[in-house]
Order: C-alpha cells, then sequence, then structure tokens
C-alpha cells in the first residue's frame, strides 16, 4: 500500500484524515485510486490534461516528484504539499497556469 | 467534496427556511430577499426581506475560496450554485440546496477536452453562472477562464463542454490576438438568453467580442458593429472587442445594453448596430466601468457604475468620488447618484458581477467593492446605505427571492 499525506485544504474530502492508504503502482494510479475513495480530489490537484496543477507538489522518497508516471512502490509515501501560497499582488497568464515557483498571486 | 458552514449564527436549524408560500399568504409579512456576495476569500449570504431594512450576514462559506460568482436559481428559488477555487486546487463547482447551510461538489466541474498534448488547455476558474431557460429546468451555463461555455442539465453537478461555442472559438482564435485575454484572464461571460426563446442566448469574451446563437449553442456569429476597440490593429473589426458586461432586457428581450471597455452601448434587435450612448455621460467621469443593471421592468432604465479609465486605467472610483449613474431614456442622458457616498477619497472598483438589483418597486440596488464593502439603495439609487464593510475583496453580488 501507498501511504499519501493528505495537506489541510484537501482534508475536507478525507473527513479530516491526514494519512490515506491507496494501490498504486505510480503516483497516477495512487491517485486515481485516492479519487475513487474520495470523489473529485484528484481534479483539484491535476487538471483535465493530466498536468500536475502549478501549486501542487508532490514528495517521494525526498524528492519533487514532477511526473504522474512516477513510479511507486508497496510501502511507498507520498506527501501532498500545497506550496507557496500568496503575498504577491495578481498574477494570471493567458492559460491560467503560473510557471514553476511563482506564487499563486492572491494578493494577501 | 461536501461541506458544511461551521456555525448558522442566526441558530436558524436545516430545513427551517421560511416558505414562500406560507409568507405569501399574509401580504403583511415581507418576503424573504437574499443577496449573495462572492469574494476572494469566500462567500456569504445576507437574509433580508422586502423591507431591506435590516440584513442578517450568514457565516461565511468556504472561506478562503475564491467565489466568483453564486446565483441562486430563479425557477425553484431553492437550487445554490457557486463557482470556488483556491490559490492551489483546482476549479469547481458546489450546489446548495438549503439555503447555504451543505454544500455538495460537482461531481464533473467544467474541464476542457483531454487533448494529450502539453499545452491543452485546462479550466482556470469558472468565471460566470446562468440558470437556463424557464422552460429547462435543471439546466444552467457557465462560463470559464480562459474561454469555455459549458453545460449542466442536472442543477450543476455535471458539466459538458458547448461543442459549438469551441469549435466556433477555434476559427475565431485562427486570427491572431482577435480572442484574448484580460489582466484577469480570458473571461467568458454575460451568458444571456431569450425568455421567448431557449436556442437564442448571447455572450461576451473579454477579450473577442459579444456573440449571439440562434440554435442553442451550436453556432455563433459576432454581434458587435458600432463598438469601438482602438486596441486592435482593425478599424471597425467584426469581433475582439471588450465587453465588460452584457444585459437584456427581460421585459424586452430585443434591447440590450453593454458597458464595454470602450464605452456605453444599447442595441435593439432586429438592428445590429450598437450605439454608444455613453457619450452623454460628463466628460470628467467618462463612460468606463465593468457593471451595467438594468430596471427589472422599464426597458428605458439602466445603471452604470463609471470608473476611472484614463491614463493607466486605475480602473477607481473617477476622481475618488464614487457614483452610480442611472438613465431614464436608454442612454440618451444620465443623472449622477451619489448620496449617502463617500464625497471624496473614495477609490471603489466594481467588479463586473458585483452590481445587481431586486425586482421590488421601488426597485432595490446593490453593489460590492474591490475593499469589500457592500452597498444598498431601497430607492433605485436615490439614497445609498452600507450595508457591510470589511468583507474580502467582492466579485460578485446577486439578489435571490427564495422558495
Amino acid at each position: 500500500m501507498i501511504r499519501v499525506f493528505i495537506p489541510p485544504p484537501l482534508r475536507s474530502y478525507t473527513g479530516a484524515r491526514t494519512q490515506v492508504e491507496v494501490e498504486g503502482a505510480t503516483l497516477d494510479a495512487a491517485l486515481e485510486a485516492l479519487d475513487r475513495l474520495y470523489p473529485g480530489l484528484r481534479f483539484r490537484i491535476v487538471d483535465e490534461q493530466g498536468r500536475i496543477r502549478p501549486h501542487i507538489r508532490f514528495i517521494a522518497h525526498e524528492e519533487f516528484v514532477t511526473t504522474l508516471n512516477y513510479l511507486l512502490s508497496a510501502d511507498d509515501e507520498v506527501q501532498i504539499v500545497c506550496a507557496l501560497s500568496g503575498g504577491a499582488g495578481h498574477y494570471s497568464p493567458d492559460h491560467g497556469e503560473a510557471p514553476r515557483g511563482l506564487t499563486p498571486g492572491f494578493g494577501a | 467534496m461536501s461541506y458544511t458552514r461551521s456555525t448558522a449564527p442566526n441558530k436558524r436549524k436545516a430545513g427551517q427556511i421560511p416558505a414562500r408560500q406560507k409568507i405569501r399568504q399574509d401580504p403583511r409579512t415581507p418576503a424573504p430577499l437574499w443577496l449573495l456576495v462572492g469574494t476572494k476569500k469566500g462567500a456569504f449570504i445576507f437574509h433580508g426581506n422586502s423591507r431591506r431594512r435590516a440584513w442578517q450576514a450568514e457565516e461565511v462559506i468556504l472561506l478562503g475560496h475564491e467565489i466568483n460568482h453564486l446565483v441562486l436559481d430563479p425557477r425553484d428559488g431553492r437550487t445554490l450554485l457557486m463557482a470556488a477555487r483556491t490559490g492551489h486546487l483546482g476549479p469547481t463547482i458546489f450546489q446548495s440546496r438549503d439555503g447555504g447551510r451543505t454544500w455538495k461538489e460537482a461531481a464533473r466541474p467544467p474541464a476542457f477536452a483531454r487533448t494529450g498534448e502539453t499545452e491543452g488547455l485546462a479550466v482556470d476558474r469558472t468565471f460566470w453562472l446562468t440558470p437556463g431557460h424557464a422552460s429547462q429546468p435543471g439546466v444552467w451555463y457557465a462560463g470559464t477562464s480562459p474561454h469555455g461555455l459549458f453545460l449542466s442539465a442536472d442543477a450543476g453537478m455535471s458539466w459538458e463542454p458547448v461543442s459549438g461555442f469551441f469549435q466556433t472559438l477555434q476559427v475565431l482564435k485562427s486570427r491572431a490576438g482577435f480572442i484574448g485575454a484580460t489582466p484577469g484572464g480570458p473571461l467568458t461571460h454575460s451568458i444571456l438568453i431569450d425568455p421567448r426563446d431557449p436556442n437564442h442566448m448571447y455572450l461576451g469574451l473579454s477579450t473577442g467580442g459579444f456573440f449571439e446563437t440562434v440554435d442553442a449553442g451550436q453556432s455563433w456569429h459576432p454581434l458587435n458593429a458600432g463598438v469601438e476597440a482602438y486596441f486592435l490593429p482593425v478599424k471597425d473589426p467584426e469581433y475582439g472587442h471588450d465587453p465588460h458586461c452584457a444585459a437584456l432586457h427581460p421585459a424586452n428581450p430585443d434591447r440590450l445594453y453593454q458597458q464595454n471597455h470602450c464605452g456605453i452601448y444599447r442595441l435593439d434587435r432586429p438592428g445590429k448596430i450598437w450605439e454608444r450612448i455613453g457619450r452623454g455621460m460628463p466628460e470628467t467621469v467618462g463612460d468606463i466601468g465593468f457593471p451595467i443593471v438594468l430596471h427589472p421592468r422599464d426597458p428605458d432604465t439602466a445603471w452604470v457604475f463609471p470608473m476611472d479609465g484614463s491614463t493607466v486605467w486605475p480602473r477607481t472610483s473617477p476622481g475618488g468620488r464614487p457614483a452610480a449613474y442611472r438613465t431614464h431614456d436608454g442612454g440618451r442622458t444620465w443623472e449622477r447618484q451619489d448620496r449617502g457616498l463617500p464625497q471624496e477619497h473614495a477609490y471603489y472598483t466594481v467588479m463586473r458581477q458585483a452590481f445587481a438589483a431586486d425586482a421590488l418597486d421601488p426597485v432595490g440596488l446593490y453593489f460590492g467593492t474591490a475593499s469589500g464593502e457592500l452597498w444598498m439603495s431601497r430607492d433605485e439609487g436615490d439614497r445609498w446605505e452600507e450595508v457591510a464593510a470589511h468583507l474580502p475583496y467582492i466579485l460578485s453580488v446577486t439578489t435571490a427571492v427564495p422558495a
């Protein structure tokens, strides 16, 4: 089983659970399994084109995971992180996707 | 996800929302009226009634979520839809059928078709919500950023792209720069449905222009003649304009008004050429703004809330002196309405969804500011009163008569 750590903004989906165990050979499969348990969760962190949303990070094996194809094995841990929030003015590029490393730009 | 408001300050329990029919049996009892306020940090429902003397704010809903639109379905007086996102989390739609106490998330929120290509578009936010035609209960339309038109046939629980809109958009985009974006992104808004014909609709694209369909959205044609667009490289382009907000008069659906980036306009169908009615505004104020609001019964009466569109476009009240402007004659003349509003150093920005009217007589008007103030007039703009201050940045204000 993969142990997924759920950040506070997503705990409304998991009934306040901070950790959830799912099956999955890849990050993609683990997130699909998570979404089956908690419908709607995946779309909040992965867009309809299968891209990780700009201010979501996944951490496994002490590194940032940048692709959903990332291979996982039993007993792996995956941390979902809502990264870098606020503190700037408005930022809204054409496609609604901020470059990596920028804050969401939601002002305060 | 489901969401339950943390507390109900007025001690109301679920299911205890006053029944409209019961109230209607006694004309001395004022009917309930709600102000639905969407902000950058959550939504608020202000409970009032037809006397419009006191407003009771409910606990904030989805604190921290950007709420672009919160709308009650006038067909059942019960279904609330709310467009939400956060800085981290993707965009979604929530539905409530108990007056905003509990919320259920859409199983399939608006989302573009998967292209399999890395540059494929993703919905950044649902920007606009419009309940469908009276003959189509449960049907809603959503406008998104980037530009997109979506339809729900199940009261907001699942959404599908309106394929004809995307096909038209693809053709329009072939002309580089004519379908563009505002600093807030490309915005699909002002989805207007002809009360006489559910297949006849209009919508606005910021930027892109104003468009019409007569086949329920399968094909769209531009309707921008007469509207200025100084930022485009050609004179009198067919599309590419920047309508900020458009409205169709419910009692005369052939009459359209538009607050555009380049002035205030009126169009009387079947005519196709907009008339710039903002020419009658004072020169020191100008005719730039975001919202436009119509009188629910008189097609000649409308309100705008001007902003400073000079120099670098501050988008704040001209001269720091906020005011609504009203026309009683279809835009030939305008009168300033600022009684009760601050007379100096008030730099309001009123977004396109943040100015609304009720349907009472006399008409009540409501607007919210980027600085978190909520204002009302119960006499058609003659005098203004503050309803609330210190709210987060207000994105939308709608009125609602619950069942």
